[in-house]
C-alpha cells in the first residue's frame, strides 16, 4: 500500500474522531429541539459552564470569589481542597440539573405558546447570561482540565502500523484522548437512546416531542419533560465540555464549537439523534479530508470554512437534513 | 324510572349503572364577551354511557373540555369521584383518572402504534427515574405486566396487525381506533370520546359503535362521548345531555329526549320566540 493512502486513511480516522465530538454538541441541541421546538444556541455555552464548573469544585475554587471578595473586602479564592473527579463529576451534573429547572422555571415557563424566533432569541439572551455567570463563578482565566484521561499520539498503534506503507510510512498517528472520547461519545449515544426507547419517561419524551396535547391528555406534565430534558442536555453538554476542554483546556471559546454544531445539524437534520451522529462524522471525516487533498492547492485553512459551505449546499438541495422530517405544508 | 336516585339505576338491557362519577354543578364558561357554557349542571354514573350533543357550536367540545381540565369554568363545580376538583391542569386530570380521546386525533404520529398505546399508561407505571434509567429493581417487571394490559388492549380492539405501524401511516379510521386505545390503556374511571365518529363512513361507524359498546360492556368503563349524529347516539347511550348556545335544553334517556318539543326544534332550526 502506498504512503499516501495509508495517509489518507489516517486522515480519514482522525476526521471520525472529530465527527464524534461534533456528534456530541450537535445531539444537546436535538434533545432540546425535538422536545420542545427550542433552538437552543446556549448549548455551546452550557458545554463551556458545565466544563467550568467541574474544573472549579475540582480545584476547591470558591465561587463568585471575586465578588464576595469586592463586597466584603475579603481575600478568599480557594477552600484549600481538592475533589475526586468522580464525585465532582456527579456534582456538575447537580449543578446542571439545577440550571435546568431554572431555566424552565424563569424562562421557557413564561414564554409557552411564543413564535420560534422569540423562544430562539431568548437562548442568545441565555447564552450571554451563562457565560457572564460563567465568567463571575469561576474566573475568566483559561483552566487546566486534570482528569488522568490519557493524552498523546498512542505508540501502540504507531508501532502496530509502522510497517504497512514501506520507509515513507511511519505508522497511524492516533490520539489517545481521541480514542477515549470516542469510547465515551459511543457509550452515552447507546445510553441516550436506550433511555428514549425503553423507559417510560424516555416515552414521554418523545409522546412530547410529537404532540403536546396528546401528552397532557395521558397525564404528562410538561414541565416535568422539559427539565428532564434540559437536564440530559447539560450532561451531554458536560460531556462535550469536558472532551474539548481536556484536549485545548478550559476557555471561553469552548462556547464557539456551538457553531460547529449548526452545520452538522443541516446536515443531519434538526429533529433526528442518528442524523446528528451521521452528520457529526461526515462534517469530521470531510473537512479533514478536504484539507488533506485539496487544502495544499488552495493555501490550507479549509477546516474553517468547509463545514459551513457543506452545509450551504444542503440547505439548497435537501434544506430537512438526511435524516430530518420532511417538510410538508398543507395547502 | 327515576333517574334522580343517587344508588344508581339497570337500564332498558338490564345493566347495572352504579353511583355517580362525575357531577357538574352550575358551570359557566366565558371566551372575553361570548359565553359558551351557560350554568349547566348534569351528572355522570358508574359503567353508563352518556352522550352530550348538540348542533354545532353548541358548547360540547368546551363541555368536554371543561371535564378533562383543558378549560377552567369561571363559575361552578366539578366533582370527580365524590370530591370536589380544586383548579387542576389537564396532565393531573388525567392522572386521576380521565382519559380523553381528540375530535382532531392527537396522536404521536412519529411512534408505532404499540408504543402510542404504552404512553397511556405512563401513570400506571411506579419504577423510578433511576430504577428506570438503570434497568433495575421493579423497572423490568413493571414493563413486561403492562406491555401484557396493552396487548390485551390491542387484540381487543382489533389492530394486531398494525402493532409496529408507525400511527402517522395509518388511516383515518384506524387512527380513531388506536387513540381510543391509548385512552383505554389508562384504564379511566371516565372515558371521554369527543366525536369518536366525525368523519367516519357507515360501516366505520358501524364497527366504532360496535367497539364502544364492547368496551363499556367487557371492562365496565364509564363512558361520556360528543356526537351529533343523533341515530348513533340514540342507540348507543343510556342517557343523553342536550345542548343548544350553550345551555342544557334537555337530559335524559334517548325516547325522553327525542320527544322533547325543544330538543326538536333545536335540531330542525325552528326559531327561539
Amino acid at each position: 500500500m502506498s504512503a499516501d493512502f495509508l495517509y489518507g486513511i489516517e486522515v480519514i480516522i482522525n476526521g471520525l474522531m472529530a465527527g464524534v465530538l461534533y456528534a456530541l454538541v450537535a445531539l444537546g441541541f436535538v434533545l432540546i429541539f425535538k422536545a420542545s421546538g427550542i433552538f437552543n444556541f446556549a448549548q455551546g455555552v452550557m458545554a463551556l459552564f458545565s466544563a467550568l464548573t467541574l474544573v472549579g469544585i475540582m480545584e476547591g475554587q470558591v465561587p463568585f470569589a471575586h465578588l464576595i471578595n469586592a463586597i466584603f473586602g475579603t481575600s478568599i479564592h480557594h477552600f484549600g481542597w481538592t475533589v475526586p473527579a468522580v464525585l465532582a463529576i456527579i456534582l456538575t451534573i447537580g449543578v446542571m440539573v439545577i440550571f435546568a429547572w431554572m431555566v424552565q422555571k424563569f424562562l421557557f415557563r413564561h414564554l409557552v405558546g411564543q413564535p420560534h424566533i422569540i423562544l430562539f432569541m431568548a437562548t442568545i439572551g441565555l447564552a450571554y447570561f451563562l457565560e457572564g455567570v460563567g465568567d463571575l463563578m469561576w474566573g475568566s482565566s483559561i483552566k487546566r482540565l486534570e482528569l488522568g484521561l490519557p493524552q498523546g499520539g498512542s505508540l501502540a498503534i504507531e508501532n502496530l502500523t509502522s510497517g504497512l506503507g514501506g520507509d515513507d510510512f511511519y505508522g497511524f498517528f492516533i490520539d489517545k484522548l481521541d480514542i477515549v472520547a470516542t469510547i465515551v461519545a459511543i457509550l452515552l449515544v447507546i445510553l441516550l437512546v436506550a433511555f428514549s426507547q425503553f423507559t417510560k419517561y424516555g416515552r414521554a419524551m418523545r409522546a412530547v416531542a410529537d404532540d403536546h396535547q396528546a401528552a397532557l391528555s395521558v397525564g404528562i406534565s410538561l414541565n416535568f419533560i422539559w427539565v428532564l430534558v434540559w437536564s440530559l442536555a447539560g450532561f451531554v453538554a458536560l460531556v462535550a465540555g469536558v472532551m474539548w476542554g481536556a484536549k485545548s483546556g478550559v476557555q471561553f471559546s469552548l462556547s464557539l464549537i456551538a457553531l460547529k454544531a449548526l452545520p452538522v445539524l443541516m446536515l443531519g437534520g434538526f429533529t433526528s439523534i442518528p442524523g446528528a451522529i451521521v452528520g457529526g462524522l461526515i462534517i469530521g471525516v470531510g473537512e479533514k479530508l478536504f484539507e488533506y487533498l485539496v487544502g495544499p492547492m488552495v493555501g490550507g485553512a479549509t477546516e474553517n470554512w468547509f463545514a459551513y459551505v457543506l452545509a450551504l449546499v444542503f440547505l439548497i438541495f435537501r434544506p430537512q437534513g438526511l435524516l430530518g422530517e420532511r417538510i410538508i405544508e398543507r395547502v | 324510572m327515576n333517574i334522580q336516585a343517587t344508588e344508581g339505576y339497570v337500564t332498558e338491557d338490564g345493566r347495572k349503572i352504579g353511583g355517580t362519577v362525575l357531577d357538574l354543578k352550575n358551570i359557566t364558561l366565558r371566551f372575553g364577551g361570548l359565553t359558551a357554557i351557560n350554568d349547566i349542571s348534569f351528572d355522570i354514573r358508574k359503567g353508563e354511557i352518556r352522550a352530550i350533543i348538540g348542533p354545532n357550536g353548541a358548547g360540547k367540545s368546551s363541555m368536554l373540555n371543561v371535564i378533562s381540565g383543558f378549560y377552567k369554568p369561571q363559575e361552578g363545580e366539578v366533582w370527580f369521584n365524590g370530591k370536589k376538583r380544586s383548579a387542576v391542569k389537564p396532565y393531573e386530570v388525567a392522572r386521576q383518572g380521565v382519559a380523553r380521546t381528540f375530535q382532531n386525533i392527537a396522536l404521536f404520529e412519529g411512534m408505532s402504534v404499540l408504543d402510542n398505546v404504552m404512553t397511556g399508561r405512563l401513570n400506571l407505571m411506579k419504577a423510578s427515574m433511576w430504577q428506570q434509567a438503570l434497568w433495575i429493581g421493579k423497572a423490568e417487571k413493571e414493563e413486561i405486566e403492562n406491555r401484557q394490559k396493552v396487548e390485551h388492549i390491542i387484540d381487543f380492539l382489533e389492530i394486531q396487525a398494525i402493532r409496529k405501524t408507525p400511527v402517522g401511516r395509518l388511516p383515518y379510521g384506524l387512527k380513531k381506533r388506536v387513540e381510543l386505545a391509548r385512552a383505554l390503556a389508562a384504564e379511566p374511571d371516565l372515558l371521554l370520546l369527543d366525536e369518536p365518529m366525525a368523519g367516519m363512513n357507515v360501516e366505520e361507524k358501524e364497527d366504532m359503535s360496535r367497539f364502544i359498546l364492547d368496551v363499556n360492556d367487557e371492562f365496565g368503563t364509564t363512558i361520556a362521548l360528543i356526537e351529533h349524529d343523533m341515530g348513533v347516539v340514540m342507540d348507543l347511550s343510556d342517557r343523553v345531555v342536550v345542548m343548544d348556545y350553550g345551555r342544557k335544553i334537555g337530559d335524559g334517556v334517548p325516547d325522553e329526549v327525542r320527544n322533547n318539543p325543544e330538543v326538536i326544534d333545536a335540531y330542525l332550526g325552528v326559531s327561539h320566540d
